[in-house]
Formats: C-alpha cells, structure tokens, sequence
C-alpha cells in the first residue's frame, strides 16, 4: 500500500534522564511531573480502558515554552501528547508508553475579549464555561456547548471539534473558530486564520479543528462570539416511549423550524439524574422526556411555542412541561448535562458511545441499539442529540469482569456497524481517538486513509504529536467495508 | 489497601467524568490531574488493585487536598469523597506514612490539646499573656513555622468571661416549643465564646429551651481529617451518651454553630455504625434549625450592607445553602449582597493551611477580591476555622470589614448586646 507506514516504535535509545532535565530547563522543577502517581494519574482521559503510562508530564504557561517542549521532543525522537482537561471519551489524551503528556491547563488566561467584533483570543486552558461567564454581560456567549463545559478546555474543543446539545442551531466549535496559533510537531510556531474570520489560500484553521491533536498542538484560539438571543423557551415533553418523543423531534424539524436544541434522555438515565445532584423532577416513570429549546426574536418564539406544542399532542404527548424562568431552565440543563456522570451510578464504569445516523432513522436504529444491548445482557441507556440524529448509547460495566469488558466492546462493535450500514458514521462529536481507529476501515478505504495519512504527514511527518490516534494502526477492516468487499479479511488486532 | 475494603467500593463510584475538576482549590491552582478529586480517587483505586504503590507521593496527593468537599456537590456519581478521603487517610497512618515532625506534632496537638478543655483553656490563655506581653514577634521566631502560622491566624483572644463555660441550661424566652442540646465546640467555646452566646439567645428567644450536656466532647472532625479515626470514634462515643443517653427525655435537636463539627457529628454514623446514627440524626446546623423551625420572634432592624460566605462542611458537606441567606434576609434592614464564589473553598480547611501557608494565601487572595468588590460592612460565615481565615485576611489587606457568625446578626437584630470580636 502506498504510503502506509508501520507503527513508530517507542524510541528508546536516548534516556529518560535526558529528556527529563531537559524539560525541567524548560518548563521548571515544580511543572514537570514524573513521580509514579503522576504518570499514573494521566494515563487515561475519561475512556479508562487501555490506560499507558508516559514518562513525563509538563505543564507550560506560554507558547514559547511549548515550542521549547516540542522541538526538544522532535529533537530526541520521542512522541508526545497534548492534553486539555482530559474528559475526552475516544482516549485522545492517552499517551504512549513513554510519552511526553504536554498538559495545557496552566494556560488559561482569557487574552482580549472585542465585544463590538464579537471575538475573543483566549489561551487553549481556558475552560469553555468560563468563557461565557467572562462575556456574558457584553450580552453575549460561546456557543459550543459540550456537556462538560464546565470543565472542558477550549483547546480540547478544537482538537475534538466539539459539539453540544445547542449544535443544532449553532453548529460546532469549527463555526466558531477563526483562527489559531499552533506549535508544530518540529516546534515552529505558526498562525493559521484571521481575526477576521477571511484568510487568503488553503483553509488551514478547517484543517486543524477536528484533528484531535495529531496535527499540532494549538497555543492560541480566536473564537467568534455570539449575541445571547432575546428570548429562549424551554420544553420538557414527556413520552410513553423513546420512538415517540423521536416522531415528535422529526415533525419539528420537517416544519422548518430550527430550535436551538432537541435532546432526548430515555427512562434509565433519567432515574440515574433523579437519584443524582443533578436531579431536576423529571418524571421517573416515563419512558423518554424530550428537552426542546426554542431562542431568537420574543415576537416570534410566542408563534413557535404554540407549533411546538400542537405537534406533541398529536404525537401523543403525555404531559409538557415549560420552563417558568432561567432557574428552572437551569435546572433541566445541569440535569441533560449532569447525564453521562450520573450515569456512573449504575455501575463501576461507563461506555460513552457517539455515533451517527440519519435523522429519520431514529427509531428503528435505537430499537435495533436496544435489541443488541439485550442480546449481550447488558445495561444501555440512551441520551442523544436528537435534533442531528447524534446518538450516545451508554453502556454500564464493570472493567474487572473480562467476559462483561468482552461484552462491551463487541456491542460496541455491532452498534457501529449498524449505524454505519444505515448511512451514519463513527462518531458526532467524541472523536476517533484511539477507540474507534480500528474501525476507520469502516466507513473509509484504503485510498480515503492514505489521503488523511498524507496530510497528517505534511506536519507530523515522525508521527511523534499524539501517535496511535485517529489512523488504523492495522490495516482497515476491510471485511466490512462496502467499498472494499472482494479482498481478503484481515483481522483487527 | 484491601481490594475488597470499603474504601476500595467507593472509588468504584467514580466512572472519571471529570465534571468534578473545575470546583477543585488543588487542581485550579496546580493545573494537574493528580492533585485533582478524580485523580484522588483513581491513585485510592489503583493503590487498592495494586497498580501503584501506597507511598510518599499517594500521601502528599491526599495531604495537599482540602477535603473541602466541593467535589462531592457537583459529582453526578454519587462519590462520598469525604468518606473516602478519611478512611485513605487513615490507611497513610497506619502504613507509617505520616512520620516526620509536622505530622507528630499535628497528632499531639489534636489529641492531648484540642480534645481536652482543660488544657487548650490554659494553652489559649498562654498566648493570651504572650501577646499581651507582646511577645508574639520572638514567638513567631521561635515556634516551627505551622506553629507560628497558627499563632498569627488567631483572633484577639476574647475576655475571660466569653471563655468561661456557657451555662448548662438556659429556659426558653415566652412560649416554650422545645428543648436542643448545644454542642459547644473546643475551638467555638474558646476563641468565639460570643457566638455560643448568640446561639443560646437567639434559641431562648425562639421559644427553645437550650442545654449544654455535660460530658460532650470534642466533635472530632480535626482527628478524622488527620486520619487518626480510632481517636475521632472514641470522641463520638462520648458524644453519643452525652447527647441521647443521660438528660432526661429526647432533644428535639443537637444543635451546632459549627459547620465542621455538624458535618462530623451527621457524618458519625460513618465512624460507629448503627451507634451514632440516633446523633447523627438529631444534629442540625443553628441555621439550619431556625430555618426549619421559623423565627417566632421578630427581628430588629440592621442597616447593614452583609455578604455571606459558604463554609464548605456546611454547603457541600451538609448540602445547606439557603437557610443562613434567609435567616439573614429576614432581617428588616439588612442587604445581603451577592459575591462571586461563596460557595469556594477560603483556604482554611481546618489544619491545613498551616501546612500550605502559600496555597492558602493565593485561594483566600481570591475570595478577598470577589469580597472587597462587594464591599460589604459585615462578612458572614459559620465556621470557626473560615471566620479566623476570613478576619486575617479582612486584616491583612486592612479592610474596614466586620468578620462575624450569621447568628451573632441575628442576635443583635434582637438588640442583644453580646460583646463584639473581630
Ligand atoms: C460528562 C461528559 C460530557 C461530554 N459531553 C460532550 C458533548 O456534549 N459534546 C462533545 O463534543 N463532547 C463531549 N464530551 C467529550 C469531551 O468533553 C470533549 O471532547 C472535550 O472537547 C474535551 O476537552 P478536554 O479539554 O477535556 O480535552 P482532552 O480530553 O484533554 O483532550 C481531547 C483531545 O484534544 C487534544 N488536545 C487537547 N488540548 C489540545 C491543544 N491545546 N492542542 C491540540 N490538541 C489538544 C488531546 O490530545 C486529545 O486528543 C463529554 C465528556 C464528558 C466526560
Ligand atoms: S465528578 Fe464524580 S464521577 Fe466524575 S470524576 Fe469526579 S468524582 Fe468521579
Ligand atoms: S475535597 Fe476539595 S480539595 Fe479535596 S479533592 Fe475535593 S474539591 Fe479538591
């Protein structure tokens, strides 16, 4: 295959001595963490399967400190790891054994807010949340939204190309970013984008978002700021069943309408929020409850509201509920966001699924999703971005049982497939990272990969910035790649 | 650690969301997962399955931490940090971890000083004399540093008459509606003798007769937090036949002006299973109580201008936000003003910030800031470690701001002259 080079080993012939002091004239004593605890400590993100353990960690406070990390790294061939807050779910900050982690949660100084321009400059560990918060009484906010914003970097964000429940109407981190500094793999520093949101030749800001670290790491982000809209409306419809409450999300949305959001959260996550700080009154016995926000103009939110609300009784609504004010509004947020976590409460771990369908599908594909839960005996509950047709299966285990683990992952395996063979792909927002990049071959082949392979050469031509992450490391899974049948299989793994 | 502990359970709870990390003092300042709660957690597990070893590094992880517990209100997981945090570090001792001078010294001091009234009375009045006899400076030079920090973080030590004991039964003002128990507290009893005061009048005023059992000792928070649990059991006993076993008939409550010593006594159910929950269960926080049980009497007028800060064992470990802002907000007069991060940890944590005076002093700068923006007259707090973080600080940047318990407000509302402190 032309292109395809094997996996990097882990270099070995220069010592860790070396690199360690090196780092430590970089980024001082106190900023390069190497005790066993710490190693330990940042060897997974929040996907705990497969955890590694780097050699090092170090926390810089500048560009130019990172620059330094970097070539330093280039320079003794040893890969290395960009890492935000580490609540990614595709093991992106995982590192390799014997990895550089290049943490960037000391950096998190909001640089220049230009509330006429609508743009904010801000460090890459500057935390989503706090974002908003700081630009909030310039009557505005940073859309993207992912569920864990209050802690998420906006570094992380580009890296993941994150999305949120309010991705919908307002697209994801790639609509708000206009442009970035990045530290190359070599350690050059260059500026990608405009201020201005137009920049002359290859659209490299494009390029950079969604490339989960692979690429670079970025030291600076110019994000495009939005108005807080006027007025916001948020429904609470309560369904017998997750198919229905889907039936309604479709009606909405053939009606050209465009909420700002359309997120469903079936029975067993809402009894895990309920027992939960996040508790918020959902109903406990209902089958799914349909959260659905309607933002804009007053005028015409009145006239939306009324649609809304004559389509989910004809689709059977059992009960709708509207938020009294932005306290309740709260509420019903912190517990859709609250999800994931309080999922946990179930069991020991927790599988974060995110794949993609087609809208339309919806029903029949969660249907088949449940089915296959079933038939591996485990525990799954959906959360979902509705209104993009965004699932996330959650599957509840127990990493010490083998056989439950074994279960796991081959549910996860058909969930993909299914998804994929209904004309979805492998993840809405979560990333490849090291989890899914077996299953590149799904959706791409051999000439797709090699075309990615050969751009992500162009920067990272070692393979040093964030190996293992997003391309195959086996050759693509050919067997169940439509565009590849006729070949022969060859196993994952 | 034993794989099949109760400790090792709890860390199972935490399914590594990270949703914890931003409302964590250690990790916001350092940056690093390590010195964050899911990264706590996840050395406590990985310890227990043998996949890191319980040594110095696990034991300054677990020491740097506050154990302020903000973690544990926005967990969605349900992890009982606090729980966790105790019992590991009990583990730390009892793998003779915690050796060295600092931590001997922390021990000696918590058992044979604090839990024995006797001798912290005559310590206090020690210094007392010292500084009177402006000996401080020489002292400051003299003590090991924690010692020294100590000394300077005490407020002005109160005239004896505050610090004598207060009287162990005190009727009930107008039409009687119940009878609490008071535990008074080592550090309250000594150093904020006018908050016990406080407590008993606006209780007495409310109809409630008080008691001050005898034989109650000290809470035991300190002890457990340090890791000597067998110490904090044996505290908890006392207190379980002080407060349900002698006196007569029932308490309707025990009540606390302490929030770290009501989120001990709640939690001891904890310490000694099936024994103290009857305690456990009577406990409620003096604002939590009066909020519960409504205000019959009404309060005076206050024209004052007051913020109040969230002591952690009472928001995040007791889960009680609202009752102190309202009890205050019934105030006629008083404008209880909104500062950003109430709800955050002040640095004081017990002992602990005489052990990270730098750490400390950078998360209490922050809580001064949101404070001086605000610019109240009186800043509010029901702890006494918070209270003594809060006025040092308040000192040291020379504002012209009061320190004081929410219930000291309440009592002067109703024109109760108690001999004021800074
Ligand atoms: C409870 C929960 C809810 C979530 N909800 C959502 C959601 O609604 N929507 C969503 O999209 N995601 C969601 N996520 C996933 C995750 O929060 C996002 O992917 C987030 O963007 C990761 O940010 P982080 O700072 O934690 O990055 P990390 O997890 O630390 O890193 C993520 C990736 O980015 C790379 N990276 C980090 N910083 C940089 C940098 N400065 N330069 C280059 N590369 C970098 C890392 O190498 C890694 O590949 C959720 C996760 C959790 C645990
Ligand atoms: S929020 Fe709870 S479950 Fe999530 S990482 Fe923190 S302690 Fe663990
Ligand atoms: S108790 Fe406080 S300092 Fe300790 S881990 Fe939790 S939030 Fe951090």
């Amino acid at each position: 295959m032309p292109g395809v080079r094997p996996p990097q080993e882990a270099p070995t012939s220069r010592s860790d001595a070396e690199l360690i002091a090196g780092l430590r004239r970089i980024v001082g004593n106190e900023h390069c963490l190497t005790r066993p605890e710490d190693l330990f400590a940042y060897g997974c993100d929040a996907l705990t399967l497969d955890a590694q353990r780097p050699a090092a960690i170090v926390l810089p406070e500048s560009t130019e400190q990172v620059a330094s990390a970097v070539a330093l790294c280039a320079y003794l061939q040893r890969p290395f790891v960009p890492r935000g807050a580490g609540t990614g779910l595709s093991g992106g900050a995982h590192p390799t054994p014997g990895a550089v982690v290049i943490s960037l949660t000391r950096m998190r100084r909001i640089l220049s807010i230009d509330a006429d321009d609508r743009i904010a400059i801000v460090q890459p560990g500057v935390v989503n949340a706090d974002l908003s918060a700081a630009v909030a009484h310039h009557g505005l906010f940073y859309a993207p939204d992912p569920s864990s914003q209050q802690v998420c970097t906006i570094g992380g964000n580009v890296a993941e190309n994150s999305g949120g429940p309010h991705t919908l109407k307002y697209g994801t981190t790639t609509d708000h970013v206009i442009a970035l500094e990045i530290v190359l793999p070599s350690g050059d520093v260059v500026r990608v984008g405009s201020d201005t949101g137009f920049a002359a030749g290859y659209d490299l800001t494009g390029v950079a978002v969604g490339s989960e670290g692979t690429l670079g790491i970025v030291t600076e982000v110019t994000v495009r700021l939005s108005p807080i809209p006027e007025a916001v409306e948020t429904l609470l419809a309560i369904f017998d069943d997750v198919p229905s409450a889907c039936r309604l999300v479709g009606r909405i949305i053939e009606s050209g309408m465009v909420p700002a959001s359309l997120e469903v959260i079936d029975r067993r996550t809402i009894e895990a929020v309920e027992a939960s700080v996040y508790r918020a009154g959902l109903p406990q016995d209902a089958g799914a409850v349909l959260i659905i926000e309607l933002d804009g103009a007053a005028c015409e939110l009145q006239a939306q509201l009324e649609r809304v609300r004559a389509f989910a009784y004809e689709e059977g609504v059992r009960g709708l509920e509207v938020a009294r004010d932005d306290a309740e509004r709260a509420r019903f947020w912190r517990a859709r966001k609250g999800a994931f976590g309080a999922l946990g409460r179930l069991a020991p771990d927790l599988y974060v699924h995110d794949a993609v369908v087609p809208r339309t599908k919806l029903p029949e594909i969660l249907e088949k999703i449940c089915e296959i839960g079933d038939r591996h005996r485990l525990r799954l509950s959906n959360v979902f971005h509705a209104g993009d047709g965004n699932l996330h299966p959650n599957i509840s285990f127990d990493r010490r049982d083998p056989d439950e683990l074994a279960r796991v992952i081959e549910a996860g395996r058909e969930i993909l497939e299914l998804c994929v063979a209904a004309g979805g792909v492998l993840t809405g927002e979560h990333g490849v990272g090291n989890e899914k990049r077996d299953y590149m071959g799904l959706v791409f082949d051999d000439v797709d990969l090699d075309a990615m392979r050969r751009l992500r050469d162009v920067w990272n031509p070692d393979g040093l910035c964030n190996p293992d992450k997003i391309m195959p490391t086996t050759r693509p899974c050919m067997e169940s790649n439509p565009k590849a049948r006729g070949y022969d299989a060859v196993p994952i793994d | 650690m034993d794989v099949t502990s109760e400790l090792y359970e709890g860390t199972l709870d935490c399914v590594h969301c990270g949703l914890c990390l931003s409302d964590c003092p250690t990790y916001l300042d350092t940056g690093r997962e390590t010195s964050s709660p899911r990264g706590r957690i996840y050395l406590m597990r990985g310890v227990a399955e043998g996949q890191i070893e319980l040594g110095p590094g696990v034991a300054d992880e677990l020491h740097l931490c506050l154990g302020c517990r903000a973690c544990e209100s926005v967990c969605p997981s349900g992890v009982r940090y606090g729980a966790l945090l105790e019992r590991a570090r009990e583990q730390l001792v009892d793998a003779g971890l915690r050796k060295g001078q600092g931590p001997r010294l922390e021990r000696l001091l918590l058992r044979s000083l604090l839990a024995r009234p006797a001798r912290l009375h005559a310590f206090i009045s020690a210094i007392g004399i010292v500084r009177a006899l402006r000996l401080d400076r020489l002292a400051r030079r003299l003590l090991p540093a924690a010692l020294a920090n100590a000394q300077a973080l005490l407020p002005p030590i109160p005239p004896s008459p505050l610090r004598a004991p207060l009287p162990s039964w005190t009727p009930a003002v107008g039409e009687r509606r119940g009878r609490v128990a008071l535990l008074e507290g080592c550090v309250m009893r000594e150093l904020y003798g006018a908050v016990g005061r406080a407590t008993i009048a606006v209780l007495t005023r409310n109809g409630f007769e008080v008691v001050v059992p005898e034989g109650q000792a000290c809470c035991g928070a300190l002890h457990a937090h340090a890791g000597d649990l067998s110490f904090a059991r044996s505290l908890a006993e006392r207190n379980v036949v002080a407060f349900t076993e002698q006196g007569g008939a029932p308490y309707d409550a025990v009540v606390t002006h302490s929030a770290g010593c009501g989120a001990a006594m709640k939690e001891s159910g904890g310490w000694l299973p099936g024994r103290s929950d009857g305690l456990a269960a009577l406990t409620r926080d003096i604002c939590e109580w009066l909020d519960e049980s409504g205000l019959v009497a009404e309060p005076g007028r206050l024209e004052l201008r007051v913020c109040y800060d969230d002591p952690c064992h009472l928001v995040h470990a007791q889960g009680i936000a609202d009752a102190p802002r309202r009890l205050l907000s019934a105030i006629p007069g008083l404008e209880l003003v909104p500062h950003a991060g109430a709800s955050d940890c002040c640095g004081a944590a017990g002992t602990w910030s005489l052990g990270h005076p730098e750490m400390s002093a950078r998360i209490l700068d922050a809580k001064l800031d949101a404070i001086e923006a605000a610019s109240p007259a009186v800043l509010t707090s029901g702890n006494p470690g918070c209270l003594m973080q809060l006025r040092a600080g308040v000192e040291a940047r020379g504002l012209a701001i009061r320190v004081a318990h929410p219930i000291e407000l309440l009592a002067e509302a109703y024109g109760m002259a108690v001999p004021g402190q800074r």
